[in-house]
């Protein structure tokens, strides 16, 4: 049998401890993804380190930089729907509600979702070369099926996305994710989380061995007034996103003094181009701007065949964005099929 | 058996309390359901269970060349591994392989040889004591392969299609072309022409496919089998591992969801009664999501059509050709193409009708074979000519209205079209459309409404059932029919219950078991004729003995009457004259000092009576769509879908048929379709993450409309069926609308955005 021990950890330096000393062992949250990758041997770790029991990690409170911070262990949809998570970062609740189903948010942790695996079919297909899975042994999606990949920093080594929307809006927040590692504590600002494949696809992000996400920072400047998270998938809800863009603008009047546009399903990381967002700030808030930028945003992007579509939809879908954010006129409602998920 | 050709002898519906017929009686196995009391195939426990997993060829052609068994076997656990190498000696010929539904040619052998023929084949089983340890021990079983370049891309087989035999049951070769349709499209008014692609789909019921093998110590076997034809499994696994009927039982009581799937037997049937037969112990084996990919499914098909208008607005000539793959061991074939030369009235038709064979595995009937398929190019393709043309689509329709089956030549038994496109037209208010494509919107949302329609045989088999009237006042009802969801419990109930007057509580049908009378194979939407006509036949003769019994009771109120004479209601054998002249039904067993009577009948269709008529249903289906304008995503908002379908025996459980067709005739037109990687040769978004359907939030307002029917011809009952009729054209309807949402003629499904941008 695939056996494998599973305990829950009850303190975050012996959890640490332990999966740094055990290169067999993984830890588990949620477990919507790890179960899954269990189930079809894509991953087998024989000892699973449980963090449900981090009571600490579950939290949800305010911050000394006067932000708000997110416990890795508190669920997506505990945090999507916290008061202050709705109140003070809407974006954020928008966006982890666009996600996967209540089902799988009621269990899914912030921290799980950080590190949640691609979509890509191939990965998951034992039967199929990956270099994601198994280093070295070639990448399928190039020259295959690759509707789903990624049109920006990919390599040829690898065009896998990385398939979380929650990131995508902690990108545009400019979050700052917080590790226990056995060297001690450390921060990771949002951006140099998640990596780009490069020669090394079976790295998702700058993670180190044994290290434990505990909590995500956020800064104090959360967007409320306007913002917006698109997300283009095939059906409207339960599915991953085509292409999806969270934005956040600090507006005066119609001028634009910051803008926010981070963009997912289109890398193997939440993509932004700070220099865009430079372009747009003093400008008003309209249409041909936005264009300029989406433009801009796509310009280094390159498809792969079945996948070139997303090119154009991601352009358009960042003007859309960024009109909706301005107007504030998207459907908030739950129901609504085009942005937020029911 | 009965004369199917007096009239029935059905109360009036709505006279007494126990006329059912027609009502929305509630499904009656719903609470079994919901309690997790009803049992499927792979909930058998029976003692000793022994748990067999499959494993699946990572390779589309080619041989195996080593299995190394050893260190599997000698595994905690593993009690043996089922390969080609060591299975035992079966069946030598085809025909024994051969199902009720196989389609001509050869069909697939599990575990028969090293050859590799589709990816995915099963190659082994391997069989625990737990499921896990099966599980895990499959996935270290090194199996070596030799491969061999294949073929499994359609386009690239444009050329190399052929006319199939008849071989499959049901299949039609197309008619001969009728007048000159190459002249006739020629003077033609107005032109179109184009190819109509889908890709493959595959039927993903809810329940996976598996059995349980039960192992008895008299060596007969029970196999709880998810299929949607017990006696077509008997037959099966008899003929293959050459076992009497009386030492295989099979059963299917519940199944969650079929569509075609279970028409024919699955691969795990054959490998659980193989390990059991050797084993000598129960064993089970379930497929996982990834394995029902691994067999038949709708066929990657790639229509052409041709048509033109007289000046006057009818059809000047239509030609409507179709190619799909097979596999290259069987010919599977459906009726693509049929549908054309007879939904409208044209003189001057060509049809034709193809396959290809491919390294995959042979498709299979998925829910309105051929027709979903066919009605589609047909559908748009009339859209399109209505557009040529400069007509109202629906219009355009009704000019060209067929009055009678020009392939067959012969008048339709009934056919109420024209009222589905009245009544549908009305109910969705399609006066108010504006033709020109893009004329109406909402903000960013283009609005379009769109319709089609379609046709679908109405048929009947042969079918069996059993009547069990006890001295307690109940009764039982068996005959081995398959219920994968769609009703037939509750329908077969209410036939039996209206044809003995009896309260719906004093009945209980019971179906699936090849201990039970025999009836089809559940598919065609025969079920509710051929089933339904058996249970009234068993009811009305257990009626007769009734009366026998009662005329001998004292003072009997009904001596001398004839069975023509009296009416089964309330619980009552009634005088017609007065009906106050009457015997309580419950009191006549007592009476009569009887226990039970027990009576067995039949019921096949009268084909003297149906010679001279087409007999079929049809729909007309009315949607709209809100498209986003810079993003193309496609919105279903509203349908509108009119049925005829002759006499609904339960307009609940009926409407439930068709809003489950016009969900799934917007999951074709929008999500599905299996994706093949042809450097593989494999699917690839092989489980339900990928292989989208609609989720509730894609469904929005959904419209049924029964139209009536009265048809004496098809069947003693006057039904036609439901399971399949409501899906037609709903594809088609989408399509359309997103034409006339934003001017972008889409040929090939699903509509994802791509295409719209
Ligand atoms: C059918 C389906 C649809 C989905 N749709 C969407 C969607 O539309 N959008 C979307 O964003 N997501 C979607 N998801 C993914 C879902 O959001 C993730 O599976 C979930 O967020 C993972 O969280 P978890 O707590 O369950 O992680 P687990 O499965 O428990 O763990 C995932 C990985 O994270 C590691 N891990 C967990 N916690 C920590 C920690 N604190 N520190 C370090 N490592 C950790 C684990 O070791 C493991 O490798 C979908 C999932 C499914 C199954
Ligand atoms: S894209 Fe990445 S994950 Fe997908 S097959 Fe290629 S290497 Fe593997």
């Amino acid at each position: 049998m695939n056996s494998f021990t599973y305990t829950n950890a009850t303190a975050v330096d012996a959890a640490v401890r332990e999966k740094s000393t055990n290169t067999k062992a993984a830890f588990v949250a949620g477990g919507t993804n790890l179960l899954d990758l269990m189930k079809e041997n894509v991953e087998r770790p024989t000892r699973l380190i449980g963090l449900n029991k981090l009571a600490d990690l579950a939290t949800i409170e305010d911050n000394p930089e006067g932000g708000l911070r997110l416990g890795a262990l508190a669920t997506n949809a505990d945090t999507a729907w916290h008061p202050e998570v709705e109140k003070r970062y809407p974006l954020l609740s928008q966006t982890i509600l666009a996600g996967a189903s209540p089902q799988l948010r009621n269990m899914a942790t912030n921290g799980g979702n950080l590190m949640q695996r691609t979509r890509c079919y191939y990965f998951y297909d034992l039967a199929t070369p990956c270099n994601k899975r198994e280093p070295g042994s070639g990448c399928s999606a190039l020259n295959g099926f690759n509707r789903i990949h990624a049109i920006l920093g990919a390599s040829e080594h690898c065009i896998a996305t990385y398939p979380s929307d929650m990131a995508v809006a902690l990108a545009a927040l400019e979050a700052t994710v917080r590790v226990s590692g056995p060297h001690g504590e450390r921060t990771i600002p949002f951006a140099d989380f998640h990596r780009l494949p490069g020669d090394q696809p079976e790295r998702d992000n700058t993670l180190e061995t044994g290290e434990l996400i505990t909590a995500l920072d956020l800064p104090a400047k959360g967007f409320e007034k306007n913002f917006t998270y698109l997300k283009l998938r095939d059906r409207t809800s339960y599915a991953f996103a085509v292409v999806s863009v969270a934005v956040g603008l600090e507006l005066e009047g119609n001028v634009i003094k910051e803008a926010r546009i981070a963009l997912g399903g289109v890398a193997h990381k939440p993509w932004r181009v700070i220099a865009v967002e430079e372009t747009l700030r003093g400008v008003t808030a309209t249409e041909d701007n936005f264009r300029e930028a989406a433009t801009a945003l796509l310009r280094d992007a390159q498809g792969y065949g079945s996948n070139n579509f997303k090119i154009e939809l991601a352009k358009r879908a960042i003007v859309r964005a960024l009109k909706q954010a301005t107007e504030m006129n998207q459907p908030l409602d739950a129901n609504a099929f085009l942005n937020s998920n029911p | 058996m009965s004369d199917l050709t007096t009239t029935p002898r059905l109360v009036e519906a709505g006279t007494s309390n126990t006329s059912y017929i027609g009502k929305p009686t509630s499904r009656v196995e719903g609470p079994a359901k919901v309690t997790g009391t009803a049992k499927y195939s792979a909930e058998f426990n029976v003692p000793g269970l022994l748990y067999g997993y499959v494993v699946t060829s990572p390779i589309t052609k080619g041989r195996i060349t080593k299995i190394n068994s050893a260190p599997v076997l000698a595994l905690e656990g593993v009690v043996q591994i089922f390969s080609h190498e060591n299975v035992p000696s079966l069946a030598w010929f085809d025909r024994n392989y051969k199902d009720d539904v196989a389609p001509g040619g050869s069909p697939f052998r599990p575990l028969h040889d090293a050859e590799i023929k589709f990816n995915m084949q099963p190659v082994a089983l391997v069989v625990a004591d737990s499921f896990e340890v099966a599980r895990y021990a499959a996935s270290v079983l090194e199996i070596e392969y030799e491969q061999e370049k294949f073929d499994t891309n359609i386009d690239l087989k444009r050329d190399e299609g052929h006319k199939p035999g008849s071989g499959k049951t049901g299949f039609m070769p197309p008619p001969p072309p009728r007048g000159n349709p190459n002249d006739a499209l020629k003077n033609a008014t107005h032109r179109i022409e184009g190819e109509y692609i889908h890709g493959a789909q595959h039927h993903n019921p809810m329940e996976m496919f598996a059995t349980t093998v039960e192992y008895h110590q008299d060596g007969k076997i029970t196999a709880y089998d998810k299929t949607q034809g017990v006696y077509n499994v008997q037959q099966y696994i008899t003929k293959i591992f050459g076992l009497s009927k009386d030492e295989a039982r099979v059963v299917n009581h519940y199944m969650g969801g079929g569509f075609g799937s279970g028409l024919r037997p699955q691969y795990q049937v054959f490998l659980a009664v193989l390990a059991a037969l050797e084993l000598k112990q129960s064993v089970r084996v379930s497929l996982t999501r990834q394995q029902m990919f691994s067999f038949g499914h709708r066929p990657h098909t790639l229509q052409y059509l041709k048509m033109g208008t007289n000046p006057d607005g009818t059809l000047a000539a239509l030609h409507h050709h179709a190619l799909h793959e097979t596999s290259k061991f069987e010919e599977y074939t459906e009726n693509v193409v049929n549908w054309s030369g007879m939904l409208y009235q044209c003189e001057n038709v060509n049809l034709g009708y193809q396959v290809a064979e491919l390294d995959v595995y042979t498709p299979l009937d998925m829910r309105a074979p051929g027709a979903a398929t066919g009605s589609f190019a047909l559908e748009v393709a009339m859209d399109e000519m209505a557009y040529a043309a400069g007509l109202d689509p629906l219009d355009f329709r009704i000019r060209n209205y067929a009055e009678q089956d020009q392939n067959m030549k012969k008048p339709f038994s009934s056919k109420k079209l024209r009222e589905c496109y009245h009544e549908g037209a009305a109910k969705f208010g399609w006066d108010k459309r504006t033709p020109e494509p893009r004329s109406m919107r909402e903000g960013n949302q283009l609005i379009g409404w769109g319709m089609a329609g379609g046709v679908w045989d109405a048929s009947m088999q042969k079918a069996a059932a059993k009547a069990i009237f006890t001295a307690d006042g109940k009764l039982e009802v068996l005959s081995a029919a398959g219920e994968n969801g769609t009703g037939t419990y509750t329908i077969m109930t209410q036939i039996a219950a209206e044809t003995l007057g009896l309260p719906l509580e004093a009945v209980t049908f019971k179906l699936g078991d090849t201990n039970m009378p025999e009836a089809p194979l559940q598919g065609g939407s025969w079920t509710a004729a051929s089933v339904g006509s058996a249970v009234k036949n068993v009811c009305t003769e257990v009626g007769e003995k009734l009366l026998k019994l009662a005329q001998k009771m004292k003072g009997s109120p009904l001596k001398g009457a004839s069975i023509d004479d009296v009416h089964f209601a309330d619980g009552q054998i009634r005088l017609n004259t007065n009906p106050s002249e009457a015997v309580v039904i419950r009191d006549i067993l007592p009476a009569s000092g009887e226990e039970k009577l027990e009576v067995e009948s039949s019921a096949m269709p009268n084909m003297i009576k149906q010679q001279p008529y087409s007999m079929h249903s049809h729909n007309a289906v009315f949607v709209e769509v809100k498209v986003d304008e810079d993003l193309g995503t496609v919105h279903v908002t509203r349908v509108v879908n009119a049925v005829a379908a002759g006499r609904i025996l339960n307009t609940k459980t009926a409407r439930s048929q068709v809003l489950g067709s016009v969900v799934w005739g917007i999951s074709m037109a929008l999500m599905e379709e299996t994706v093949m990687d042809h450097t593989f040769g494999r699917y690839m978004n092989h489980n339900y993450a990928e292989y989208h359907v609609p989720v509730n939030a894609d469904i929005h307002d959904i419209d049924v409309v029964f139209v009536e029917e009265e048809d004496d011809k098809v069947n003693p009952l006057g039904v036609k069926g439901i399971g399949e009729v409501g899906m037609l054209g709903v594809a088609a309807a989408i399509t359309n609308a997103v034409y006339h949402a934003t001017g972008k003629r889409v040929r090939e499904l699903p509509i994802y955005m791509d295409k719209l941008l």
